[in-house]
């Protein structure tokens, strides 16, 4: 059987990182600070680009990104069960510039006021959080701009 | 005993297909419209989001395992437990007449403990004060059984919660527990099952989370499951640290969630996936 999408929420993120090798930029308990400008992060979080095919990957585990889990993308047809609750991300690269993106996807919250969508590199201010991801991102550094290079991909 | 079993492996098996989730799609969404002041217009049942085949196993008393535990829980209401030789039926007599109604106004107001109890918490007040028996642990077989059973006396009887007078500060903390946002995830029971109920969430349809099935027969776990264990779960898969089962967080939340589907005809025991 199945699990439900939220059950799907509930794993370990070291169980399946992408790039789980990668020593977090930050240190856990250190709470992340974002350099916004203009409703965006014109910076990259890491020193190296992000990779697109990593991002997809992020994009589509469910104990990662899981963005499937709210989202529709044509060009990932083959897999299962899009959700409804976000809009279609086809054509998001035209929508927005890189800089917008990386602001989506760590503090989606600053963009979008009350907005339902997680933020992904976002670790203090959360209310009951489960003592093995206090002080812990959903995603690393290198994970958000793993996902940036791939929404890149989506004009 | 047989047919039970054979409907039940149809359904965990159609559950995993995705037909099933655009049957559920088409079918339209029967409810009830909504007393003035209330959230939804229409308040709807978990069981109208379910798949066909899921529905169907609800509707066929021979073939819904949650009668299991009813049928268990029968036997159990007759059986003296406890120091003093007393069973359920030793005071309460008939439960079709005795409990019929009780399960659907769960959550009361207790006058002696000053706060409201839910059916667990009764059934074991009632074991331990009135037949000075051990108390059934939250979860166990026996509690949700019991649960399940009584709640089964008001079968098709409205949810008719009261709100008002002692209750309504443990309304107050409800509903605010309903709007807080926890987790790693952020997510308050509202971000998904107030604004976006209906919506295709991965491999499952965003319910009203209402309660007026429970206990439920879920087909994942294959066992009838409580409510405080539905609200463990909905806290946990947001990575948030949940309330404990029978707490007075999850007692308030109980009834504020009770009202939201206040009027939904009570369906004990529900099938979900
Ligand atoms: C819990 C559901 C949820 C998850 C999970 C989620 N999102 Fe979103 N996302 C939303 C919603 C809802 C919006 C619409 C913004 C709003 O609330 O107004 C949105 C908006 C967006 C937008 C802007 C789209 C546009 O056209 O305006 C992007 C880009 C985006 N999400 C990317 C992602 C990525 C990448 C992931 C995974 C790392 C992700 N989302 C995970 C719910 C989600
Ligand atoms: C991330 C989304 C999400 C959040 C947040 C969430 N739930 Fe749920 N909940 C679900 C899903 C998915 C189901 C199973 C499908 C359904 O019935 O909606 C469910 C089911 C339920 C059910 C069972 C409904 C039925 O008919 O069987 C109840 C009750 C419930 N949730 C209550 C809550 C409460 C109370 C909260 C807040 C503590 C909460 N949920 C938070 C996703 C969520
Ligand atoms: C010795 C008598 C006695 C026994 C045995 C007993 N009860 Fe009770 N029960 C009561 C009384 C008296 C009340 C009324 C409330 C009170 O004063 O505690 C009550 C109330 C209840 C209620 C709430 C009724 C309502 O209208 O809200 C439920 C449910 C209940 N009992 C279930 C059970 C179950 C299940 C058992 C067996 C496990 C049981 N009781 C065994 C005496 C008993």
């Amino acid at each position: 059987m199945r699990r439900s999408l939220v059950a799907a929420f509930a794993l370990c993120l070291s169980a399946g990182g992408v790039r789980a090798q990668e020593p977090a930029k930050l240190p856990a308990a250190e709470p992340i600070k974002l350099d916004v400008v203009n409703d965006s992060l014109p910076k990259s979080l890491t020193a190296t680009p992000g990779n697109a095919e990593a991002g997809k990957k992020v994009f589509l585990t469910r104990t990662l990104g899981n963005c499937l889990a709210c989202h529709q993308v044509t060009s990932l047809k083959s897999e299962e069960f899009h959700g409804e609750f976000g809009p279609s991300l086809d054509g998001v690269a035209g929508r927005y510039t890189e800089a917008q993106l990386r602001l989506i996807v760590a503090d989606p919250k600053r963009v979008f006021t009350d907005t339902v969508m997680p933020a992904f590199f976002k670790n203090d201010g959360l209310s009951r959080v489960r003592p093995e991801f206090v002080g812990k991102s959903i995603l690393t550094a290198a994970q958000v701009e793993d996902v940036i290079a791939f929404l890149k991909t989506l004009n | 005993m047989a047919p039970r079993y054979v409907g039940l492996a149809a359904a965990i098996a159609l559950a995993a297909s995705v037909a099933t989730a655009a049957l559920a799609q088409d079918a339209e969404r029967k409810g009830i419209p909504a007393p003035p002041g209330h959230v939804f217009n229409t308040i709807i049942s978990g069981y109208q989001f379910r798949s066909k085949e899921t529905r169907a196993l609800q509707d066929d008393d021979l073939e819904n395992p949650g009668f299991l535990a009813v049928e268990r829980a029968a036997d159990a209401w007759k059986k003296a437990e406890g120091s003093e030789g007393k069973s359920c039926m030793s005071c309460h007599g008939q439960p079709e007449t005795s409990m019929k109604g009780v399960g659907a106004t769960m959550p009361k107001w207790d006058d002696k403990l000053k706060k409201p109890v839910n059916l667990e918490q009764r059934i074991n007040i009632c074991r331990v004060e009135h037949m000075k028996a051990e108390p059934w642990k939250f979860k166990s077989r026996e509690l949700t059984d019991m649960t399940t059973f009584v709640k089964y006396q008001s079968h098709g009887m409205p949810v008719a919660v009261k709100t008002d007078g002692p209750m309504s500060p443990w309304f107050e903390r409800g509903k605010q527990t309903y709007y807080t946002r926890y987790g790693q995830l952020d997510l308050a029971c509202a971000s998904c099952h107030e604004r976006n109920n209906g919506k295709f969430m991965r491999a499952d349809f965003l319910s009203q989370g209402q309660t007026n099935g429970f206990p439920t027969y879920r087909l994942r776990d294959q066992r009838v499951v409580p409510l405080h264990e539905r609200f463990e779960g909905c806290m946990f898969d947001v990575r948030a640290e949940p309330f404990k089962p029978l707490s007075d967080e999850f007692l308030a939340l109980e009834l504020y969630v009770a009202w939201r589907g206040i009027g939904l005809p009570v369906e004990t025991p529900s099938v979900r996936n």
